[in-house]
Protein backbone atom coordinates (compact mmCIF):
# COMPACT_ATOMS: atom_id res chain seq x y z
CA UNK A 1 0.00 0.00 0.00
CA UNK A 2 1.69 3.02 -0.60
CA UNK A 3 0.24 6.75 0.02
CA UNK A 4 -2.65 8.47 -1.16
CA UNK A 5 -2.33 10.44 -4.67
CA UNK A 6 -2.19 13.98 -4.08
CA UNK A 7 -5.26 14.45 -6.10
CA UNK A 8 -3.58 15.61 -9.32
CA UNK A 9 -5.59 14.24 -12.14
CA UNK A 10 -3.58 12.20 -14.72
CA UNK A 11 -3.20 13.44 -18.40
CA UNK A 12 -4.41 11.05 -20.70
CA UNK A 13 -5.43 11.63 -24.35
CA UNK A 14 -8.52 9.91 -25.62
CA UNK A 15 -5.79 8.23 -28.13
CA UNK A 16 -4.29 6.69 -24.87
CA UNK A 17 -7.54 5.64 -23.36
CA UNK A 18 -8.44 3.49 -26.58
CA UNK A 19 -4.44 2.08 -27.03
CA UNK A 20 -5.50 0.67 -23.28
CA UNK A 21 -8.85 -0.62 -24.09
CA UNK A 22 -6.96 -2.63 -26.72
CA UNK A 23 -4.23 -3.88 -24.51
CA UNK A 24 -6.84 -4.91 -21.95
CA UNK A 25 -9.14 -7.00 -24.06
CA UNK A 26 -6.25 -7.95 -25.86
CA UNK A 27 -5.18 -9.76 -22.80
CA UNK A 28 -8.41 -10.49 -22.36
CA UNK A 29 -9.08 -12.69 -25.30
CA UNK A 30 -5.54 -14.10 -24.94
CA UNK A 31 -6.34 -15.18 -21.03
CA UNK A 32 -8.93 -17.72 -22.15
CA UNK A 33 -8.95 -21.15 -23.82
CA UNK A 34 -12.16 -21.00 -25.80
CA UNK A 35 -10.07 -18.52 -28.07
CA UNK A 36 -7.93 -21.08 -28.94
CA UNK A 37 -10.33 -23.93 -29.35
CA UNK A 38 -12.92 -21.88 -31.25
CA UNK A 39 -10.18 -20.69 -33.85
CA UNK A 40 -8.43 -23.61 -34.32
CA UNK A 41 -11.79 -25.74 -35.22
CA UNK A 42 -12.53 -23.30 -37.44
CA UNK A 43 -8.93 -23.32 -39.07
CA UNK A 44 -8.92 -27.43 -38.87
CA UNK A 45 -12.79 -27.81 -40.16
CA UNK A 46 -12.42 -25.72 -43.22
CA UNK A 47 -9.20 -27.40 -44.63
CA UNK A 48 -10.22 -30.62 -43.81
CA UNK A 49 -13.22 -30.62 -45.33
CA UNK A 50 -12.23 -28.30 -48.43
CA UNK A 51 -9.28 -30.88 -49.10
CA UNK A 52 -11.65 -34.22 -48.79
CA UNK A 53 -14.10 -32.05 -51.08
CA UNK A 54 -10.95 -31.14 -53.52
CA UNK A 55 -10.00 -34.68 -53.53
CA UNK A 56 -13.20 -36.33 -54.37
CA UNK A 57 -14.23 -33.43 -57.19
CA UNK A 58 -10.85 -34.58 -58.45
CA UNK A 59 -11.76 -38.28 -58.56
CA UNK A 60 -15.01 -37.79 -59.70
CA UNK A 61 -14.20 -35.15 -62.59
CA UNK A 62 -14.30 -37.98 -65.44
CA UNK A 63 -17.80 -38.87 -64.76
CA UNK A 64 -19.17 -35.33 -64.09
CA UNK A 65 -21.57 -33.65 -67.16
CA UNK A 66 -19.39 -31.78 -69.24
CA UNK A 67 -21.64 -28.53 -68.53
CA UNK A 68 -20.05 -29.25 -64.98
CA UNK A 69 -17.19 -29.88 -65.89
CA UNK A 70 -17.21 -26.59 -67.74
CA UNK A 71 -18.28 -24.36 -65.00
CA UNK A 72 -15.75 -26.36 -62.31
CA UNK A 73 -14.66 -23.48 -59.79
CA UNK A 74 -11.65 -25.28 -58.16
CA UNK A 75 -11.12 -21.83 -56.06
CA UNK A 76 -14.84 -22.39 -54.54
CA UNK A 77 -14.66 -26.28 -54.44
CA UNK A 78 -11.52 -25.62 -52.11
CA UNK A 79 -13.73 -23.66 -50.17
CA UNK A 80 -16.49 -26.24 -49.23
CA UNK A 81 -15.06 -26.02 -46.13
CA UNK A 82 -16.43 -22.28 -45.17
CA UNK A 83 -20.33 -23.63 -44.23
CA UNK A 84 -18.91 -25.40 -41.61
CA UNK A 85 -16.15 -23.57 -40.90
CA UNK A 86 -17.71 -20.16 -40.39
CA UNK A 87 -19.84 -22.06 -37.33
CA UNK A 88 -16.59 -22.34 -35.36
CA UNK A 89 -16.24 -18.63 -36.24
CA UNK A 90 -19.83 -17.84 -34.60
CA UNK A 91 -19.34 -19.37 -32.03
CA UNK A 92 -15.92 -17.92 -31.12
CA UNK A 93 -17.43 -14.50 -31.82
CA UNK A 94 -20.36 -14.85 -29.62
CA UNK A 95 -18.09 -16.53 -26.74
CA UNK A 96 -15.88 -13.23 -26.73
CA UNK A 97 -18.70 -10.91 -26.32
CA UNK A 98 -20.93 -13.17 -23.67
CA UNK A 99 -18.28 -14.28 -21.71
CA UNK A 100 -18.32 -11.09 -19.98
CA UNK A 101 -22.45 -11.21 -18.90
CA UNK A 102 -22.39 -15.49 -18.10
CA UNK A 103 -19.50 -14.50 -15.55
CA UNK A 104 -20.49 -11.75 -14.31
CA UNK A 105 -17.23 -9.61 -15.59
CA UNK A 106 -19.11 -7.02 -17.33
CA UNK A 107 -19.83 -5.16 -14.29
CA UNK A 108 -15.67 -5.22 -13.14
CA UNK A 109 -15.40 -4.56 -17.31
CA UNK A 110 -17.68 -1.61 -17.42
CA UNK A 111 -16.55 -0.02 -13.71
CA UNK A 112 -12.90 -0.23 -15.12
CA UNK A 113 -13.77 0.90 -18.87
CA UNK A 114 -17.21 3.25 -18.22
CA UNK A 115 -17.38 4.77 -21.44
CA UNK A 116 -19.60 2.24 -23.52
CA UNK A 117 -18.78 2.75 -26.82
CA UNK A 118 -15.08 2.30 -25.59
CA UNK A 119 -15.58 -0.84 -23.91
CA UNK A 120 -17.82 -2.69 -26.66
CA UNK A 121 -15.96 -1.50 -30.13
CA UNK A 122 -12.12 -2.20 -28.35
CA UNK A 123 -13.40 -5.74 -27.65
CA UNK A 124 -15.23 -6.03 -30.78
CA UNK A 125 -11.47 -4.21 -32.78
CA UNK A 126 -9.41 -6.73 -31.04
CA UNK A 127 -11.70 -10.20 -31.62
CA UNK A 128 -11.74 -9.25 -35.22
CA UNK A 129 -8.87 -8.23 -36.03
CA UNK A 130 -7.78 -11.75 -34.25
CA UNK A 131 -10.43 -13.09 -36.89
CA UNK A 132 -9.47 -11.23 -39.43
CA UNK A 133 -5.73 -12.80 -39.22
CA UNK A 134 -6.89 -16.58 -38.71
CA UNK A 135 -9.91 -15.93 -40.91
CA UNK A 136 -6.60 -15.02 -43.80
CA UNK A 137 -4.59 -18.16 -42.75
CA UNK A 138 -7.38 -20.25 -43.08
CA UNK A 139 -8.72 -18.83 -46.62
CA UNK A 140 -5.47 -19.16 -47.84
CA UNK A 141 -3.77 -22.40 -46.65
CA UNK A 142 -7.17 -24.35 -47.17
CA UNK A 143 -6.91 -22.61 -51.18
CA UNK A 144 -3.20 -24.15 -51.25
CA UNK A 145 -4.04 -27.26 -50.17
CA UNK A 146 -7.61 -28.06 -51.95
CA UNK A 147 -6.04 -27.01 -55.10
CA UNK A 148 -3.18 -29.60 -54.89
CA UNK A 149 -5.76 -32.02 -53.71
CA UNK A 150 -7.29 -31.08 -57.55
CA UNK A 151 -3.97 -31.79 -59.37
CA UNK A 152 -4.57 -31.06 -62.87
CA UNK A 153 -8.04 -29.28 -62.41
CA UNK A 154 -6.36 -26.84 -60.09
CA UNK A 155 -6.31 -23.26 -60.39
CA UNK A 156 -3.18 -20.45 -59.85
CA UNK A 157 -3.57 -17.90 -57.57
CA UNK A 158 -2.79 -15.41 -61.09
CA UNK A 159 -5.97 -16.99 -62.25
CA UNK A 160 -9.27 -14.50 -63.06
CA UNK A 161 -10.80 -13.44 -59.82
CA UNK A 162 -8.58 -16.01 -57.80
CA UNK A 163 -7.07 -14.16 -55.55
CA UNK A 164 -10.23 -11.67 -55.46
CA UNK A 165 -11.59 -14.56 -54.10
CA UNK A 166 -8.94 -16.48 -51.71
CA UNK A 167 -8.88 -12.81 -49.56
CA UNK A 168 -12.53 -12.60 -49.63
CA UNK A 169 -13.16 -15.62 -48.00
CA UNK A 170 -10.50 -14.29 -45.25
CA UNK A 171 -13.05 -11.62 -45.57
CA UNK A 172 -15.74 -13.08 -45.04
CA UNK A 173 -15.04 -15.74 -42.10
CA UNK A 174 -13.93 -11.95 -40.47
CA UNK A 175 -17.31 -10.79 -41.23
CA UNK A 176 -19.65 -13.58 -39.94
CA UNK A 177 -17.08 -13.41 -36.50
CA UNK A 178 -18.15 -9.47 -36.11
CA UNK A 179 -21.64 -10.10 -36.71
CA UNK A 180 -22.10 -12.76 -34.51
CA UNK A 181 -20.41 -10.13 -31.81
CA UNK A 182 -22.62 -7.82 -32.80
CA UNK A 183 -26.15 -9.64 -32.34
CA UNK A 184 -24.35 -11.52 -29.09
CA UNK A 185 -23.91 -7.76 -27.24
CA UNK A 186 -27.36 -7.48 -28.19
CA UNK A 187 -28.98 -10.92 -26.71
CA UNK A 188 -25.86 -11.24 -24.21
CA UNK A 189 -26.34 -14.88 -23.37
CA UNK A 190 -24.54 -17.51 -25.28
CA UNK A 191 -27.27 -19.62 -25.65
CA UNK A 192 -29.56 -17.65 -27.11
CA UNK A 193 -27.04 -16.18 -29.33
CA UNK A 194 -26.02 -19.56 -30.51
CA UNK A 195 -29.45 -20.93 -30.95
CA UNK A 196 -30.75 -17.97 -32.91
CA UNK A 197 -27.09 -17.96 -35.18
CA UNK A 198 -26.26 -21.28 -35.82
CA UNK A 199 -30.04 -22.08 -37.33
CA UNK A 200 -29.80 -18.73 -38.95
CA UNK A 201 -26.84 -19.71 -41.25
CA UNK A 202 -27.21 -23.19 -41.32
CA UNK A 203 -30.86 -23.82 -42.14
CA UNK A 204 -32.73 -20.86 -43.06
CA UNK A 205 -29.88 -19.25 -45.47
CA UNK A 206 -30.78 -22.91 -47.32
CA UNK A 207 -34.35 -23.58 -47.21
CA UNK A 208 -35.00 -20.03 -48.45
CA UNK A 209 -32.82 -21.09 -51.00
CA UNK A 210 -34.35 -24.51 -51.71
CA UNK A 211 -37.83 -22.32 -52.89
CA UNK A 212 -37.90 -20.03 -55.61
CA UNK A 213 -40.09 -17.33 -54.74
CA UNK A 214 -37.91 -16.93 -51.20
CA UNK A 215 -34.61 -17.41 -53.16
CA UNK A 216 -34.40 -14.18 -54.15
CA UNK A 217 -34.93 -13.22 -50.59
CA UNK A 218 -32.19 -15.51 -49.56
CA UNK A 219 -29.71 -14.21 -52.02
CA UNK A 220 -29.56 -11.02 -49.11
CA UNK A 221 -28.90 -13.05 -46.00
CA UNK A 222 -25.28 -11.78 -44.61
CA UNK A 223 -23.70 -15.48 -45.65
CA UNK A 224 -25.28 -15.86 -49.26
CA UNK A 225 -24.18 -12.29 -50.02
CA UNK A 226 -20.52 -12.13 -48.95
CA UNK A 227 -20.08 -16.30 -49.75
CA UNK A 228 -20.70 -14.80 -53.79
CA UNK A 229 -17.00 -13.38 -53.01
CA UNK A 230 -15.51 -16.83 -52.82
CA UNK A 231 -16.83 -17.42 -56.33
CA UNK A 232 -13.62 -17.17 -58.81
CA UNK A 233 -15.97 -18.36 -62.17
CA UNK A 234 -19.29 -16.09 -62.49
CA UNK A 235 -22.39 -18.40 -62.36
CA UNK A 236 -25.13 -18.40 -64.57
CA UNK A 237 -28.13 -17.89 -62.12
CA UNK A 238 -26.18 -14.21 -61.37
CA UNK A 239 -27.33 -12.30 -58.25
CA UNK A 240 -28.23 -8.91 -58.77
CA UNK A 241 -24.79 -8.22 -57.31
CA UNK A 242 -21.37 -8.53 -57.56
CA UNK A 243 -18.59 -10.45 -55.75
CA UNK A 244 -17.42 -6.44 -53.76
CA UNK A 245 -21.34 -5.47 -53.89
CA UNK A 246 -22.15 -9.05 -52.19
CA UNK A 247 -19.45 -8.32 -49.35
CA UNK A 248 -21.32 -4.62 -49.08
CA UNK A 249 -24.48 -6.05 -48.25
CA UNK A 250 -22.92 -8.36 -45.81
CA UNK A 251 -21.13 -5.43 -44.45
CA UNK A 252 -24.55 -3.97 -43.89
CA UNK A 253 -25.73 -6.93 -41.71
CA UNK A 254 -22.43 -5.98 -39.98
CA UNK A 255 -23.05 -2.73 -39.21
CA UNK A 256 -26.93 -3.31 -38.17
CA UNK A 257 -25.35 -5.90 -35.74
CA UNK A 258 -23.09 -3.50 -34.18
CA UNK A 259 -25.22 -0.39 -34.21
CA UNK A 260 -28.17 -2.66 -32.37
CA UNK A 261 -25.32 -4.24 -29.64
CA UNK A 262 -23.96 -0.48 -29.01
CA UNK A 263 -27.87 0.94 -28.24
CA UNK A 264 -28.59 -1.79 -26.21
CA UNK A 265 -25.58 -1.56 -24.12
CA UNK A 266 -25.69 1.58 -23.88
CA UNK A 267 -29.30 1.68 -22.85
CA UNK A 268 -29.00 -0.98 -20.27
CA UNK A 269 -28.07 -1.72 -16.95
CA UNK A 270 -24.84 -3.89 -16.58
CA UNK A 271 -25.83 -7.17 -16.04
CA UNK B 1 -15.74 11.45 -1.27
CA UNK B 2 -19.26 10.07 -2.43
CA UNK B 3 -22.31 12.16 -2.83
CA UNK B 4 -25.72 10.73 -3.55
CA UNK B 5 -28.53 13.20 -4.12
CA UNK B 6 -31.97 12.27 -4.51
CA UNK B 7 -30.60 8.98 -6.24
CA UNK B 8 -33.56 6.94 -7.56
CA UNK B 9 -34.05 3.52 -8.73
CA UNK B 10 -37.21 1.79 -9.97
CA UNK B 11 -37.80 -1.66 -11.56
CA UNK B 12 -41.45 -1.13 -13.14
CA UNK B 13 -43.67 -0.41 -10.19
CA UNK B 14 -41.06 -1.06 -7.83
CA UNK B 15 -39.05 0.98 -6.14
CA UNK B 16 -35.11 0.06 -5.06
CA UNK B 17 -33.91 3.02 -3.84
CA UNK B 18 -35.84 5.67 -2.96
CA UNK B 19 -34.46 9.67 -3.12
CA UNK B 20 -31.37 9.01 -1.31
CA UNK B 21 -29.06 11.56 -0.30
CA UNK B 22 -26.18 11.72 1.73
CA UNK B 23 -22.21 12.29 1.79
CA UNK B 24 -19.83 9.49 1.79
CA UNK B 25 -16.71 11.38 3.46
CA UNK B 26 -12.88 10.43 3.72
CA UNK B 27 -10.79 9.69 6.84
CA UNK B 28 -13.36 7.12 7.85
CA UNK B 29 -15.15 3.87 7.43
CA UNK B 30 -18.18 4.85 6.57
CA UNK B 31 -21.20 1.55 7.33
CA UNK B 32 -23.78 1.08 4.45
CA UNK B 33 -26.26 -0.66 6.89
CA UNK B 34 -29.85 -2.18 5.66
CA UNK B 35 -31.59 -5.63 5.59
CA UNK B 36 -30.91 -7.83 2.50
CA UNK B 37 -33.27 -5.94 -0.30
CA UNK B 38 -32.80 -2.55 1.13
CA UNK B 39 -31.56 -1.62 -2.16
CA UNK B 40 -27.63 -1.70 -0.75
CA UNK B 41 -26.21 -3.41 -4.50
CA UNK B 42 -28.10 -1.21 -6.20
CA UNK B 43 -27.37 1.72 -4.64
CA UNK B 44 -23.72 0.57 -5.20
CA UNK B 45 -23.80 -0.53 -8.83
CA UNK B 46 -25.71 2.99 -9.25
CA UNK B 47 -21.84 5.03 -7.66
CA UNK B 48 -20.19 3.14 -10.33
CA UNK B 49 -22.22 3.75 -13.12
CA UNK B 50 -23.20 0.71 -13.99
CA UNK B 51 -27.07 0.80 -13.39
CA UNK B 52 -28.88 3.94 -14.57
CA UNK B 53 -30.50 6.04 -12.00
CA UNK B 54 -34.20 6.63 -12.67
CA UNK B 55 -33.59 9.95 -11.04
CA UNK B 56 -30.92 12.24 -9.15
CA UNK B 57 -27.40 12.14 -9.13
CA UNK B 58 -24.50 10.43 -7.70
CA UNK B 59 -20.80 12.18 -7.84
CA UNK B 60 -17.13 10.92 -7.02
CA UNK B 61 -14.69 13.67 -5.67
CA UNK B 62 -17.10 16.29 -7.76
CA UNK B 63 -17.73 14.09 -11.12
CA UNK B 64 -19.61 11.50 -12.98
CA UNK B 65 -18.46 8.19 -13.21
CA UNK B 66 -18.57 8.59 -16.74
CA UNK B 67 -16.49 11.80 -16.45
CA UNK B 68 -13.65 9.89 -14.66
CA UNK B 69 -10.62 9.20 -16.62
CA UNK B 70 -8.93 6.06 -15.53
CA UNK B 71 -11.63 5.36 -12.77
CA UNK B 72 -10.06 2.70 -11.16
CA UNK B 73 -7.29 5.04 -9.77
CA UNK B 74 -10.24 7.11 -8.61
CA UNK B 75 -12.69 4.79 -6.98
CA UNK B 76 -11.87 1.16 -6.51
CA UNK B 77 -14.89 -1.51 -5.66
CA UNK B 78 -15.47 -5.06 -4.76
CA UNK B 79 -19.33 -5.68 -5.53
CA UNK B 80 -19.17 -9.71 -6.25
CA UNK B 81 -16.30 -11.81 -5.73
CA UNK B 82 -18.09 -14.70 -7.94
CA UNK B 83 -17.59 -11.99 -11.33
CA UNK B 84 -14.49 -13.12 -12.73
CA UNK B 85 -13.72 -15.23 -15.56
CA UNK B 86 -13.09 -18.58 -13.73
CA UNK B 87 -10.45 -20.07 -16.99
CA UNK B 88 -8.65 -16.88 -16.45
CA UNK B 89 -5.90 -16.53 -14.01
CA UNK B 90 -6.08 -13.84 -11.35
CA UNK B 91 -2.98 -12.31 -12.41
CA UNK B 92 -4.26 -11.92 -16.05
CA UNK B 93 -7.47 -10.98 -14.32
CA UNK B 94 -5.51 -7.95 -12.72
CA UNK B 95 -3.60 -7.69 -15.60
CA UNK B 96 -6.25 -6.70 -17.54
CA UNK B 97 -7.96 -4.39 -15.56
CA UNK B 98 -4.53 -2.59 -14.68
CA UNK B 99 -4.00 -2.32 -18.54
CA UNK B 100 -7.37 -0.89 -19.03
CA UNK B 101 -6.44 1.82 -16.65
CA UNK B 102 -2.66 2.70 -17.61
CA UNK B 103 -1.74 1.28 -14.41
CA UNK B 104 1.81 -0.01 -14.66
CA UNK B 105 2.10 -3.94 -14.24
CA UNK B 106 4.20 -4.00 -11.71
CA UNK B 107 1.66 -2.84 -9.24
CA UNK B 108 -0.29 -6.30 -10.25
CA UNK B 109 2.45 -8.21 -8.08
CA UNK B 110 2.07 -5.73 -5.27
CA UNK B 111 -1.99 -5.86 -4.68
CA UNK B 112 -1.14 -9.66 -4.98
CA UNK B 113 1.12 -9.32 -2.28
CA UNK B 114 -1.14 -7.25 -0.32
CA UNK B 115 -4.19 -9.95 -0.42
CA UNK B 116 -1.92 -12.99 0.18
CA UNK B 117 -2.64 -14.30 -3.64
CA UNK B 118 0.95 -14.60 -5.12
CA UNK B 119 1.25 -18.10 -4.56
CA UNK B 120 -1.90 -18.76 -6.65
CA UNK B 121 -1.39 -16.31 -8.97
CA UNK B 122 -1.41 -18.52 -11.94
CA UNK B 123 -4.10 -20.50 -11.22
CA UNK B 124 -7.75 -20.42 -12.58
CA UNK B 125 -10.22 -18.25 -10.81
CA UNK B 126 -12.67 -21.28 -11.25
CA UNK B 127 -10.76 -22.74 -8.38
CA UNK B 128 -10.70 -20.18 -5.78
CA UNK B 129 -12.30 -20.78 -2.59
CA UNK B 130 -14.77 -18.01 -2.01
CA UNK B 131 -11.81 -16.40 0.68
CA UNK B 132 -9.78 -16.46 -2.34
CA UNK B 133 -12.38 -15.16 -4.97
CA UNK B 134 -13.18 -12.37 -2.23
CA UNK B 135 -9.29 -11.55 -1.52
CA UNK B 136 -8.95 -11.20 -5.97
CA UNK B 137 -12.00 -8.81 -5.69
CA UNK B 138 -10.24 -6.92 -3.20
CA UNK B 139 -6.83 -6.90 -4.93
CA UNK B 140 -9.03 -5.05 -8.04
CA UNK B 141 -10.32 -2.56 -6.03
CA UNK B 142 -6.71 -1.39 -4.39
CA UNK B 143 -5.15 -1.99 -7.93
CA UNK B 144 -4.98 1.54 -8.73
CA UNK B 145 -4.44 2.88 -5.11
CA UNK B 146 -7.46 4.57 -5.36
CA UNK B 147 -8.87 7.20 -3.19
CA UNK B 148 -12.32 5.86 -2.80
CA UNK B 149 -13.14 2.49 -1.92
CA UNK B 150 -16.35 0.65 -1.79
CA UNK B 151 -17.21 -3.14 -0.47
CA UNK B 152 -20.01 -4.86 -1.12
CA UNK B 153 -20.80 -7.15 2.36
CA UNK B 154 -17.37 -8.09 2.44
CA UNK B 155 -16.78 -10.49 4.96
CA UNK B 156 -19.54 -12.71 3.90
CA UNK B 157 -18.02 -16.21 3.22
CA UNK B 158 -15.07 -15.49 5.45
CA UNK B 159 -12.79 -17.66 7.70
CA UNK B 160 -12.29 -15.64 11.24
CA UNK B 161 -9.08 -14.85 9.98
CA UNK B 162 -10.20 -13.43 6.99
CA UNK B 163 -12.95 -11.32 8.78
CA UNK B 164 -10.42 -9.91 11.10
CA UNK B 165 -7.39 -9.11 7.96
CA UNK B 166 -10.22 -6.84 6.09
CA UNK B 167 -11.70 -4.80 9.28
CA UNK B 168 -8.00 -3.83 9.79
CA UNK B 169 -7.59 -3.71 5.90
CA UNK B 170 -10.66 -1.35 6.15
CA UNK B 171 -9.62 0.78 8.84
CA UNK B 172 -6.13 1.19 8.17
CA UNK B 173 -7.36 2.63 4.29
CA UNK B 174 -9.72 5.14 6.26
CA UNK B 175 -6.90 5.80 8.46
CA UNK B 176 -4.58 7.08 5.04
CA UNK B 177 -7.45 9.51 4.40
CA UNK B 178 -9.62 7.21 2.03
CA UNK B 179 -13.21 7.21 1.49
CA UNK B 180 -14.12 3.92 2.38
CA UNK B 181 -17.66 2.96 2.20
CA UNK B 182 -18.52 -0.67 2.72
CA UNK B 183 -21.81 -2.28 2.80
CA UNK B 184 -23.25 -4.81 5.34
CA UNK B 185 -26.63 -6.34 6.81
CA UNK B 186 -25.42 -6.82 10.10
CA UNK B 187 -24.89 -3.96 12.65
CA UNK B 188 -22.71 -6.24 14.74
CA UNK B 189 -20.03 -6.60 11.91
CA UNK B 190 -20.30 -2.49 11.64
CA UNK B 191 -20.17 -1.93 14.98
CA UNK B 192 -16.40 -3.09 15.19
CA UNK B 193 -15.36 -1.15 11.85
CA UNK B 194 -17.48 1.90 10.76
CA UNK B 195 -17.31 5.10 12.02
CA UNK B 196 -20.21 6.45 10.38
CA UNK B 197 -23.56 4.34 9.55
CA UNK B 198 -25.90 5.03 6.60
CA UNK B 199 -29.09 2.96 7.68
CA UNK B 200 -31.32 2.07 4.58
CA UNK B 201 -34.86 -0.04 4.48
CA UNK B 202 -36.92 -0.81 1.41
CA UNK B 203 -34.47 1.88 -0.42
CA UNK B 204 -35.00 4.86 2.09
CA UNK B 205 -32.63 6.85 4.18
CA UNK B 206 -33.38 5.95 7.68
CA UNK B 207 -30.43 7.03 9.62
CA UNK B 208 -27.28 8.87 8.82
CA UNK B 209 -25.32 9.14 11.86
CA UNK B 210 -22.24 8.67 13.61
CA UNK B 211 -21.22 5.18 15.16
CA UNK B 212 -21.01 6.72 18.79
CA UNK B 213 -24.06 8.69 18.32
CA UNK B 214 -26.43 5.77 16.86
CA UNK B 215 -24.69 3.54 19.97
CA UNK B 216 -25.86 6.71 22.28
CA UNK B 217 -29.08 7.04 20.99
CA UNK B 218 -30.36 3.65 20.22
CA UNK B 219 -28.55 1.13 23.13
CA UNK B 220 -31.54 0.47 25.54
CA UNK B 221 -30.39 -0.76 28.78
CA UNK B 222 -33.01 -2.10 31.06
CA UNK B 223 -32.68 -4.41 34.30
CA UNK B 224 -34.34 -7.88 34.20
CA UNK B 225 -36.07 -9.44 37.54
CA UNK B 226 -37.34 -12.67 38.29
CA UNK B 227 -39.03 -13.35 41.11
CA UNK B 228 -41.27 -16.29 43.26
CA UNK B 229 -43.70 -13.62 44.53
CA UNK B 230 -44.30 -11.45 41.04
CA UNK B 231 -47.31 -10.47 42.80
CA UNK B 232 -45.42 -8.84 46.02
CA UNK B 233 -43.12 -7.47 43.40
CA UNK B 234 -45.37 -6.00 41.25
CA UNK B 235 -46.93 -4.15 43.97
CA UNK B 236 -43.72 -2.82 45.36
CA UNK B 237 -42.42 -1.30 42.01
CA UNK B 238 -45.85 0.34 41.19
CA UNK B 239 -45.14 1.74 44.72
CA UNK B 240 -41.92 3.37 43.57
CA UNK B 241 -43.31 3.85 40.46
CA UNK B 242 -41.18 1.87 38.46
CA UNK B 243 -43.07 0.33 35.30
CA UNK B 244 -42.24 -3.02 34.06
CA UNK B 245 -43.05 -4.91 31.42
CA UNK B 246 -43.12 -9.17 31.57
CA UNK B 247 -40.48 -10.65 29.51
CA UNK B 248 -41.37 -13.84 27.43
CA UNK B 249 -39.96 -16.38 29.64
CA UNK B 250 -42.27 -14.86 32.68
CA UNK B 251 -39.34 -12.19 34.11
CA UNK B 252 -40.12 -8.48 34.09
CA UNK B 253 -37.88 -5.89 32.89
CA UNK B 254 -37.42 -2.38 33.48
CA UNK B 255 -36.96 0.43 31.18
CA UNK B 256 -32.99 2.28 32.70
CA UNK B 257 -30.48 1.93 34.91
CA UNK B 258 -32.60 1.07 37.63
CA UNK B 259 -30.85 -2.72 39.33
CA UNK B 260 -29.87 -1.28 42.31
CA UNK B 261 -32.94 0.64 43.12
CA UNK B 262 -34.90 -3.10 42.73
CA UNK B 263 -32.58 -4.85 44.75
CA UNK B 264 -32.93 -2.24 47.49
CA UNK B 265 -37.31 -2.32 46.91
CA UNK B 266 -37.11 -6.13 47.23
CA UNK B 267 -34.53 -6.07 50.39
CA UNK B 268 -36.90 -3.92 52.28
CA UNK B 269 -40.41 -5.83 51.10
CA UNK B 270 -38.04 -9.32 52.05
CA UNK B 271 -39.53 -10.13 49.10
CA UNK B 272 -37.23 -13.34 47.56
CA UNK B 273 -35.28 -12.50 43.69
CA UNK B 274 -34.23 -15.71 41.87
CA UNK B 275 -32.35 -13.26 39.44
CA UNK B 276 -31.30 -9.68 38.98
CA UNK B 277 -29.86 -7.80 36.11
CA UNK B 278 -28.50 -4.68 34.57
CA UNK B 279 -28.41 -5.56 30.55
CA UNK B 280 -28.35 -3.79 27.68
CA UNK B 281 -29.94 -4.46 24.61
CA UNK B 282 -27.87 -5.29 21.04
CA UNK B 283 -27.27 -2.65 18.71
CA UNK B 284 -28.48 -5.76 16.89
CA UNK B 285 -31.53 -5.01 18.24
CA UNK B 286 -31.54 -1.33 17.69
CA UNK B 287 -30.97 -2.09 13.60
CA UNK B 288 -33.72 -4.34 13.75
CA UNK B 289 -36.18 -1.73 15.83
CA UNK B 290 -34.96 1.23 13.14
CA UNK B 291 -35.96 -1.28 10.44
CA UNK B 292 -38.81 -3.39 11.09
CA UNK B 293 -41.27 -1.13 9.59
CA UNK B 294 -39.36 -1.79 5.95
CA UNK B 295 -37.75 -5.16 6.27
CA UNK B 296 -38.89 -6.75 2.82
CA UNK B 297 -38.72 -10.27 3.74
CA UNK B 298 -40.57 -11.10 7.31
CA UNK B 299 -39.87 -14.45 8.94
CA UNK B 300 -42.77 -15.51 11.40
CA UNK B 301 -41.66 -17.01 14.07
CA UNK B 302 -44.42 -18.53 17.01
CA UNK B 303 -41.93 -17.46 20.31
CA UNK B 304 -42.97 -13.94 20.27
CA UNK B 305 -41.51 -10.42 19.49
CA UNK B 306 -38.57 -10.46 22.86
CA UNK B 307 -37.70 -13.96 21.58
CA UNK B 308 -33.75 -11.77 20.38
CA UNK B 309 -33.50 -9.67 22.93
CA UNK B 310 -32.29 -12.83 25.42
CA UNK B 311 -29.02 -13.98 25.37
CA UNK B 312 -27.03 -10.35 25.17
CA UNK B 313 -25.40 -9.22 28.73
CA UNK B 314 -23.66 -6.53 30.08
CA UNK B 315 -23.27 -4.27 32.87
CA UNK B 316 -21.47 -1.36 31.41
CA UNK B 317 -23.20 0.84 30.17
Amino acid sequence: MTSVRTGRPRQTSPTAGVAQVLRSEWTKIRSVSSTGWTLSVAVVVTIGIGMLISALTRNEYDTMPVRERLTLDPTFVSFAGMTLGQLAMIVFGVLVVTNEYSTGMIRVSLAAVPRRGAFLFGKIAVAGALALVVGMITSFATFFLGQAMLGPYRAGLGDPGVLRAVVGGGLYLTLIAVFSMGVAAMLRSPLLSLGILMPFFFLISNILAAVDSTKKAGRFLPDQAGSRIMQAVPRADEAPYGPWGGLGIMALWVIAALAGGYALLRRRDAQ
Amino acid sequence: MIELDGLTKRYGEKVAVDGLTCTVRPGIVTGFLGPNGAGKSTTMRMILGLDHPTAGDVRIDGRHYEQLTDPLTCIGALLDAKAVHGGRSAYNHLLCLAQSNGIPRGRVGEVLETVGLVAVARQKAKGFSYGMAQRLGIAAALLGDPRVLMFDEPVNGLDPEGIHWIRNLMKSLAAQGRTVFVSSHLMSEMAQTADHLVVIGQGRLLADTSMAEFVRRHARSYARVRSPQPERLLDALHEAGITVVPAADGALEAEGDKAERIGELAARHGIVLHELSPRQASLEEAFMRLTAGSVEYHARTEAGPRSWGSGRQGGTA
